[in-house]
Formats: structure tokens, C-alpha cells, sequence
């Protein structure tokens, strides 16, 4: 199953991810990390949307998003 | 004599390209977990893992990673100088794994000629803001570009003076609001905003030079791809590569990262049009001859 995991230390909330995701199940949590920073996060209901297409990835800026591509989505893509 | 010393010379030139096929191969094969997951994207090798002192949303953050990762698919950080700048990105020796030479403001440029000059074996490059490129840099970066040096560029234009608080840079666009033009800046009084790839693709020495931004994910890719041209450009020997990016400065432009990305998308790309203002390589186009911004980026020539 395609995922994301978002490093809470390195997230600074600047929330590019959520403008970039094809599927929106991007959002800002209530969790605040040890720097202030409201985290991104995928509610863990959201995860089976995740196409792993790495847009958020891409675009975040700390490098605070790693993608993991599940087999199935390689297929149908 | 001589046929006896050559042999064993042979030998080890044979065991280091089975080395370098070895290591190439290597990143090829990608991280996979107990479920046939396959980590698609991660942090690149060059780029150290630590958080960076960048504000929410800057994107110097991406600029750096584009970097790193361009370092690590063409195989350049062990043989990699960089001449970092002065500004935000003055700390860019804290990230990337590459020896790194800090320059005076704006002589980025000049520094790096001394270093491609004593190793000429060397990839080197500078990573310099608007305000120190277009600046105080401008006399350095034009002749530079005019030697035709053998190094890359990559310039962050992100249309003020971060660092030191958000003064007026000459990349500041007209009616943009920062602590030395608080009234907006003023085409009669300020003049207009450098377009600096534009300038660079006249000069002699260039052998690639193209704008991208760092906006979307689709221009980050685009971004990329001319960042590896520029990249090339020296590792080919044509000449001097610059690549310009469009960044944002949340701070300093007073807005929400989100905010301060659409900007870039709204108010910069019109004015600093994206494509490659001349490459080389191509077809040795330069300047008007290429429709800014047409489709793929590519050196038009229509």
C-alpha cells in the first residue's frame, strides 16, 4: 500500500503538502512538535487514498516526507 | 622494461571501472520493507539530515535538495566545491556534503574562478541569493559568465534581502512593499527589477542559462532538469552554466507560506518568464530568439 511518513521533528507546518495533493488527504494536525510547529499529517483512515506519487515530497522543503510506493498502485499505473 | 609496467598500471584501472560499474549499480537497487513497499522518495545522500535554520516555507530548502540530489545521479559530491554566499544560504555548508568555500558578498563568483583554475578536476559551483548576486555580485557574476568559466550558478531570486530583514533587492518587484521601500518600490525612483537570466544568456561565455521556479511540483521537476543542463555544461567543459529559481520568502514578504507560493505564481513568473534563455548544446540560440515560457522549455528557434 502506497504511503507517506512525515517526520514530525522536521515539519515546520508550512503546509505546501496540502496544496500539492492530488488526492488532499494531506492536513495540519493538532500535535505541535518541539519547535511549535503545527505537523502535516494523514489521518490514518486517509492513508489507503495515497497514490505515492511523491508531489508532496517534492515539494516540501525540510525533506520531511519520505514515500513509499505500494506494488498494486505500480500495476495499475 | 616498459611492457612490464604498464601491465600492472592496466590492472588496477580495470579493478576501478569494476569498482565505478559496482557503485552505480548500487543506488539502483531501492529500499524495500516486509510488505514489497518500495521507498520511492527520501532524502538524498548529499544532503546532511538535519533540520535547516529556513524559515516555514522558504524554499531554499528545495533549491537544496535539487542540488544534493543532482550531485548524487551524477556522481559529483566527492569531487564537488561549492563557493557558498552571503545571505540565507551562507549556511549552505551545513547541509550539503560537499567542501564548500565561503565567499565576501556577492564575489561567489570570483572565488570559484580561483578554485576551478587550481582544479580544473573539480566540479565546483556557487549557490547565491538576488541580493548578492544582482547586487553588490553583479560586477563578478557578469564577467564570470563573460569567461566562459568552467563553474555553475545556481541563483535563488526570491525578490528581497532575507537575511538581513527584508530590504529592497534590485530583484524587487514594482509596488512590492519592503523595510527600505515601504511605499512600495517605485519604477522612477528604483527602476525595474533585474531580469538577470536574461542578462547572462547575452554574455559570451554562457554555455546554458534558464529560469525555472520552485512553485509547483511540476516546475520543481522542470526546475530540475535545467539544474542537471547547467550542471552538464560544466561537466562537458562547454562553458558557464546559470540556472535562476524563483523562491519565496514567506517572512519577508509578510504573507503565509501558502500565501507567499502563490505569489510566485501570480506575480513573479509573469514578470521573470521561465525557460532556457540559451543552450548551447541545443542549438545555439540566445535570448529573444527563444519564446520564454513555451512548452518543455525548450530552445525554440521557431
Amino acid at each position: 500500500m502506497s504511503r507517506i511518513t512525515v517526520s514530525e521533528e522536521r515539519c515546520k507546518g508550512c503546509l505546501l503538502c496540502t496544496l500539492v495533493c492530488p488526492v488532499t488527504i494531506i492536513r495540519q494536525s493538532e500535535r505541535i512538535n518541539q519547535h511549535g510547529y503545527k505537523v502535516a499529517e494523514v489521518p490514518a483512515d486517509d492513508m489507503a487514498k495515497c497514490t505515492g506519487c511523491a508531489s508532496c515530497a517534492t515539494i516540501c522543503p525540510d525533506v520531511a516526507i519520505e514515500v513509499w510506493r505500494g506494488k498494486k498502485a505500480k500495476k495499475a499505473a | 622494461m616498459t611492457k612490464a609496467k604498464t601491465a600492472p598500471k592496466a590492472a588496477p584501472k580495470a579493478a576501478a571501472k569494476t569498482a565505478v560499474k559496482a557503485a552505480k549499480a548500487a543506488p539502483a537497487v531501492k529500499s524495500v520493507d516486509a510488505s514489497g513497499d518500495e521507498l520511492v522518495f527520501t532524502r538524498p545522500e548529499a544532503m546532511v539530515d538535519r533540520a535547516t535554520h529556513y524559515c516555514p516555507g522558504c524554499h531554499h530548502g528545495i533549491a537544496h535538495r535539487l542540488v544534493a540530489e543532482l550531485l548524487d545521479e551524477m556522481e559529483l559530491t566527492d569531487k564537488t566545491i561549492a563557493a557558498s554566499s552571503i545571505g540565507c544560504s551562507v549556511f549552505l555548508y551545513n547541509y550539503i556534503k560537499a567542501d564548500t568555500v565561503e565567499s565576501p558578498h556577492g564575489r561567489a563568483p570570483a572565488v570559484a574562478t580561483g578554485i576551478k583554475r587550481a582544479r580544473p578536476d573539480k566540479f565546483v559551483f556557487t549557490y547565491q541569493g538576488d541580493g548578492d548576486l544582482a547586487s553588490i555580485g553583479m560586477a563578478e557574476i557578469m564577467h564570470a559568465a563573460n569567461r566562459g568559466e568552467r563553474i555553475t550558478v545556481v541563483f535563488v531570486n526570491n525578490t528581497v534581502y532575507g537575511m538581513t530583514g527584508g530590504q529592497m533587492a534590485p530583484t524587487t518587484l514594482i509596488g512590492q512593499r519592503t523595510t527600505t521601500c515601504p511605499g512600495g518600490r517605485c519604477k522612477d525612483r528604483e527602476g525595474a527589477p533585474i531580469r538577470m537570466a536574461e542578462i547572462i544568456a547575452q554574455l559570451g561565455g554562457v554555455a546554458f542559462c534558464a529560469r525555472g521556479s520552485l512553485d509547483s511540483v511540476k516546475n520543481i521537476r522542470q526546475a530540475k532538469k535545467y539544474m542537471r543542463k547547467a550542471f552538464e555544461a560544466q561537466t562537458t567543459g562547454q562553458g558557464f552554466g546559470f540556472i535562476e529559481l524563483l523562491a519565496g520568502c514567506p517572512t519577508n514578504w509578510r504573507m503565509t507560506p501558502v500565501a507567499a507560493n502563490k505569489r510566485i505564481t501570480d506575480e513573479m513568473i509573469p514578470y521573470f518568464p521561465l525557460g532556457v534563455y540559451k543552450d548551447l548544446e541545443a542549438d545555439g540560440t540566445c535570448g529573444s530568439m527563444i519564446a520564454p515560457g513555451a512548452a518543455g522549455g525548450e530552445a525554440g528557434g521557431k
